[in-house]
This record gives C-alpha cells, structure tokens and sequence, in this order.
C-alpha cells in the first residue's frame, strides 16, 4: 500500500492553471500519476477509451472550449464504467446555486480556485488525502461530497 | 417497485468466509473480525484460487505486516464509531489497549501507510456514519450527535463542516436533490 500511486487526471484548457496544478501535486506526501488534457473532447476521448488507466480523481475545469466541465460531468456520471473516478469540479463562480448544481449532477467535490499556491498544494493534499481514504476504506463514495 | 436495504457488515463478511473456505475444503478456524486460521497445512496453489474468489468480493488478503497492523487499527476505530456504548477513556488509549501496542507506535505506522493521523481517520469514520443516518434514517441532528458520542450537536455540525466544507442539512438537501435528479433522468 505504501508504494501505491494515485492516478488523477486534469483538464484545464489554461497552460498557466495546469502547470500550477501539476506543481502542487507533486510537492505533495501521497505519490500522485497526473494526466492533463486541454479540453473536454481530449478529456473524453481519453475516458472512453477502453486501453486507458482510469484516474481515481479527476479535476475539471468548468469553463473549458469544445466540452466544458458540465459536459464531461453529465457524460461520466451516465457511463457505468466511469463510476468510481471521484469528480472534483473547480471554478473561479462562487454561486451558491452553481455549486448546489455540480453537486446534484454528480461532482464529488467543489472547489473555488485559489489564488495563491500554498492553499492550491493545502486543498489538494486534502481532497487527494480523503478520497484515498475511501479508496482503501471501502467507504461509501456515493456520499463523498466536499466542498473547498 | 424499489427496495431499500440495510447491510450487517460483520454478519456479511463472516458468512461469506465461512462459505468459501467451506467449499474449499480445509480446516480453519475464524480468530476474530478479518482474521481466521488454517487448521492444517494448504497448498499455495489454493490459497492464490481462495484469495482471487476472496477478490470478487472485494475481499482482499493482507499480506505486508505494517498494512496488517493498519487494517486492525483501522477495524478497532470502525467498531468504536459503530458502537453505541460511550467510551470511558480516550479513543488513544482504548485503541493502544486494545492492540497492546504504544499509541505512539501505531500512530506512526498508521500515518505512514494511510498519509492520514489516526484521529483524523476517526472524523472520517464518524463523518461517515453521520452521513449514513442523516440519509437513511429520519434521525434528527441532535439524536444522531448523541449516537455518535459528540458532546454536542453543534460539536457534530461543526467537524461536519471542518470534514466536508458544508453543513449536515446542506449535506442531506443536496443528497435528496441528487436521488430526484437521477430518478428523472435514468
């Protein structure tokens, strides 16, 4: 269990986010695998692709080109074999309504992009941290629900 | 017409140790919650075919010693939280005692395998039953913080919010929404 790693999976159509990202992951604890994507239709394609490794955690954008992140949320949440990737939606909105949303179409977890880094590195080790505890726990993921 | 159901977890597990190893033919004996014995000696190779039928059931075979001593901690701390008996010394001593082992010790060894502290792992199994009651029982917050032996219910709501970033009841109104939206939509 020690050596295992977390396989995650970001798309984020922004180059700056997506490096910011990938540098807080791997300044973290928990030994991490990350794939990006530029957009929700390489996101998709990557999914639905039956030689793929699936992420257990997939970070979206929400505003993305060609398929946005409630796109690629509806499209995952009705394909059975995607089921056990835990779904975390980010975004620069705040609304509340907006995030009830994400949450009653299938999201695992929300979180307001932060503008600094070492809150981006906090709440990432902590969503990372959580969802392996469901991982190696057997906990019910259908009740993972965080908010950041 | 849909069914609801409700799962004795131990009672499951048991029954389906007892059968498999049944059919296989050898002789054990269960020692306790995830550990039974061999009564005589068993080829390797059916051992691999018992632990891929164990697989099926998500059952897995604990093999490195610190993931053993993890998982007794681990099931130590889910029958603490489960049970509905108030505790009457610290959950560090109770969980030391009964592994006879230093809390230090099991604290280090458990942080190291599962990148989590002890006590935050007991948030999360209580978090975790809370969210069960909150959604499968009509159990109002105050009742549920009571069975779970916080000291208050504003106690409960507020690791609640600490562990998942919203509210117990933002936590069920979103729940009951979910189910209404996949209802509608499958």
């Amino acid at each position: 269990m020690t050596t295992e790693y977390i396989n995650i999976c970001l798309a984020d159509d922004d180059q700056d986010d997506r490096l910011f990202f990938t540098d807080a992951f791997d300044e973290l604890k928990i030994k991490t695998k990350v794939s990006t994507f530029n957009d929700g239709v390489e996101l998709m394609n990557y999914l639905n692709d039956a030689d793929s490794v699936l992420p257990n955690v997939l970070f979206l954008d929400l505003n993305m080109p060609k398929k946005n992140g409630l796109e690629c949320l509806l499209e995952i949440k009705k394909n059975e074999n995607l089921n056990d990737i835990a779904i975390a939606i980010y975004s620069t909105s705040s609304s509340e309504e907006h995030i009830e949303e994400t949450f009653i179409n299938g999201a695992n977890i929300y979180i307001k992009k932060p503008s600094d880094f070492e809150t981006l590195k906090k709440i990432l080790a902590e969503v990372v941290t959580i969802n392996w505890q469901y991982h190696t726990s057997g906990l019910n993921k259908d009740n993972f629900l965080m908010r950041m | 017409m849909k069914v609801h159901l409700k799962y004795n977890y131990p009672q499951l597990t048991k029954k389906i140790i007892q059968d498999k190893l049944s059919e296989l033919g050898y002789k054990f004996k269960i020692i306790g919650f995830g550990e039974f014995v061999f009564l005589e000696k068993i080829p390797t190779e059916k051992m691999m075919e018992l632990t891929e039928q164990f697989q099926e059931y998500g059952i897995e075979v604990v093999e490195n010693q610190k993931s053993v001593l993890v998982q007794k901690i681990k099931d130590v701390i889910v029958e603490m939280v489960n049970s509905e008996i108030p505790l009457n010394v610290k959950s560090s001593v109770h969980i030391a005692e009964k592994l006879n082992l230093s809390y230090v010790h099991l604290s280090s060894i458990f942080s190291e395998v599962t990148y989590t502290s002890i006590e935050n792992y007991i948030i999360i199994q209580k978090i975790e039953l809370a969210k069960q009651l909150i959604i499968n029982t009509d159990m109002n917050l105050t009742e549920i913080s009571i069975q779970l032996n916080y000291s208050s219910v504003a106690h409960l709501s507020t690791q609640f919010k600490n562990n998942t970033g919203m509210t117990p009841s933002a936590f069920q109104r979103i729940i009951a929404k979910r189910k209404e939206f996949t209802n509608n939509n499958s």
